[in-house]
């Protein structure tokens, strides 16, 4: 059991870094991007690419962030200059890159046992927390910044964007590619965990994500101290404890993906149905002024 | 200065619900005046709006904005001279940034943006002073989310906003319409009091004769596409205005009837 937790925190951490990337087109940008299907194994497949080469496994895993980032550039493309709808143009995209993914390697799935990785020195937990904090940490950063603060305006209200004097687009490819780079990453660092890349490893992800950004949002509602990025990562743990404690109770590894469903669905639900009761109790509030 | 000339704009062009909106349209606004457009639904208020801040491009004809050409400037580009308040409160706030947040942001208007962090703790006695001109209590709200806010509260905030950094022209889009009587009237006289101490030049499209008249220097009444009336609001009075307004109105809907 305590191996099983052990997994599922560490698996939670990679994922975290995919939700935190997730955040910032689904919650910041309102842009449901479902690039993440192919940018997430196309990380994995890039960190491969260059380990075969020969580089090494801190170089080649930065190197999936760029490529991730280069991929969000497709989405933006797609949406902001040929208008295709958001959800359409992340739907492109991920079919595009799931050829792209084959054609990296040529081949579906690529060992990586023999090769080395970013978890050879240290513990492997270890070496996740201090990924995971360190983006975390530039991720928020970022967020207190003018350009960060502006890729918020322009999820909630581009005509303030441009009212401002900015173009609202140049934020949606900061987002995108910031995002994108991300998931890559995330799908790099999921390719070390387990030895392997694979190019059906992504399959449902998007869900996933969004399971652990609604979890996170979901857990200490009210508490106005937790950022963002705090609460994406424990929502990606979350997730991937309640995951290891279903198959623990019995529930078999196929059954996962429709868990992962029904856990959005009840979260979601719990979370529209609790914003009325909100909403409610708010209008009895008196605020001075007009 | 304003000067509006020969402007054309059609929609739907080729298709049979073509709609010729301006066809050799001449406007001139003066410098420090506010100026009241009325007229009735479809006359072409808000496409002239949309034109002047660049959201919509005209067909053919010329903007100036104190001499300079602004035709070919991109909507993003002319914010450095025009301000604009929508008359949906949201759209000139951001609802999930706080006060504060908003009013850094505006206060950034068309500088670079970059990498410094926003918020300036130094700024926020200067923001306070500017908010508790509003008499709204926003001051001891400054890290309240916007979208927690009224909507008067929000559009005075919007109204701030545009006009932090003096604007070269002030468009302001029935923004009083969407609020009641009381907090239409509060909004009226800040906006007044923006208008006179900064000498904006304003163009103020509104379906209200009567603030209409006794907010602007002078009324503008469109009527398919043209000036219909030319008028210093202290050479008319509003029973003169509201028939005009009225018959105006009338020959549109009847119009628009058969």
């Amino acid at each position: 059991m305590n191996s099983l937790i052990q997994t599922a925190i560490e698996q939670g951490l990679i994922f975290g870094v995919l939700a935190m990337g997730v955040t910032i087109t689904f919650k910041i940008l309102d842009f449901a991007d479902m690039s993440a299907e192919g940018t997430f194994p196309m990380g994995a497949f890039i960190f491969a690419k260059f380990i075969l080469a020969g580089m090494p496994p801190l170089i080649s895993t930065l190197l999936a962030f760029f490529f991730g980032a280069f991929a969000g550039i497709i989405t933006y493309i797609l949406h902001v200059k040929m208008k295709i709808s958001a959800l359409l143009s992340g739907i492109l995209t991920m079919t595009l890159l799931y050829s792209v993914n084959l054609r990296i390697n040529n081949k579906s799935n690529v060992g990586l046992f023999n090769y080395d990785s970013i978890f050879d020195n240290m513990e492997v937990i270890i070496v996740l927390i201090i990924i995971v904090a360190i983006i975390k940490i530039l991720m928020d950063l970022f967020l207190k910044t003018e350009i960060g603060y502006l890729l918020i305006a322009t999820g909630d209200n581009e005509t303030l964007v441009k009212s401002l004097g900015e173009d609202s687009n140049k934020y949606k490819l900061i987002g995108l590619m910031l995002s994108n780079g991300l998931v890559a990453l995330s799908g790099a660092m999921m390719a070390q965990y387990q030895g392997f890349a694979d190019s059906n490893m992504a399959t449902g992800i998007v869900v996933i994500a969004l399971a652990s950004v609604i979890i996170g949002e979901t857990i200490f509602k009210n508490s106005k101290k937790l950022k963002r990025t705090t609460r994406a990562i424990i929502g990606a743990i979350i997730y991937k404890v309640i995951g290891a404690i279903a198959i623990d109770l019995g529930l078999s590894p196929q059954d996962l993906k429709a868990i992962s469903a029904i856990i959005v669905i009840a979260f979601l639900g719990y979370n529209n149905l609790s914003l009325n009761f909100i909403q409610f109790k708010s209008k009895k509030v008196k605020v001075k002024g007009v | 200065m304003l000067e509006i000339k020969n402007l054309s704009k059609k929609f739907n062009i080729g298709t049979e619900n073509e709609l010729t909106v301006f066809d050799g349209f001449n406007l001139t606004i003066n410098k420090g005046e506010c100026t009241g457009i009325l007229g009735a639904n479809g006359c072409g208020k808000s496409t002239l709006f949309n034109i002047i801040s660049g959201v919509l491009t005209q067909d053919g004809g010329e903007i100036l904005l104190n001499d300079e050409n602004i035709n070919n400037l991109k909507e993003s580009e002319r914010s450095k001279f025009i301000g604009r308040v929508h008359q949906n409160p949201s759209m000139g706030v951001s609802p999930s940034l706080t006060i504060l947040e908003n009013i850094s942001l505006s206060d950034k208007k068309c500088q670079k943006f970059g990498l410094k962090k926003l918020i300036n703790r130094n700024k926020i006695d200067e923001f306070k002073e500017i908010l508790k001109t509003l008499d709204l209590g926003l001051e001891n709200m400054l890290n309240t989310e916007v979208k927690f806010l009224s909507g008067g509260q929000r559009q005075s905030l919007s109204l701030l906003m545009a006009t932090i950094k003096k604007p070269e022209l002030l468009l302001l889009d029935e923004h009083t319409a969407a609020l009641d009587p009381k907090t239409s009237r509060l909004i009226m006289d800040k906006t007044r009091e923006l208008i006179k101490s900064h000498s904006l030049t304003t163009m103020m499209i509104s379906h209200n004769v009567r603030d209409a008249l006794n907010y602007s220097d002078r009324i503008i009444m469109l009527d398919k596409g043209h000036v219909a009336l030319d008028v210093r609001s202290k050479d008319i009075n509003e029973k003169e205005l509201m028939k005009i307004y009225n018959s105006r109105n009338y020959e549109s809907s009847l119009a628009e009837a058969v």
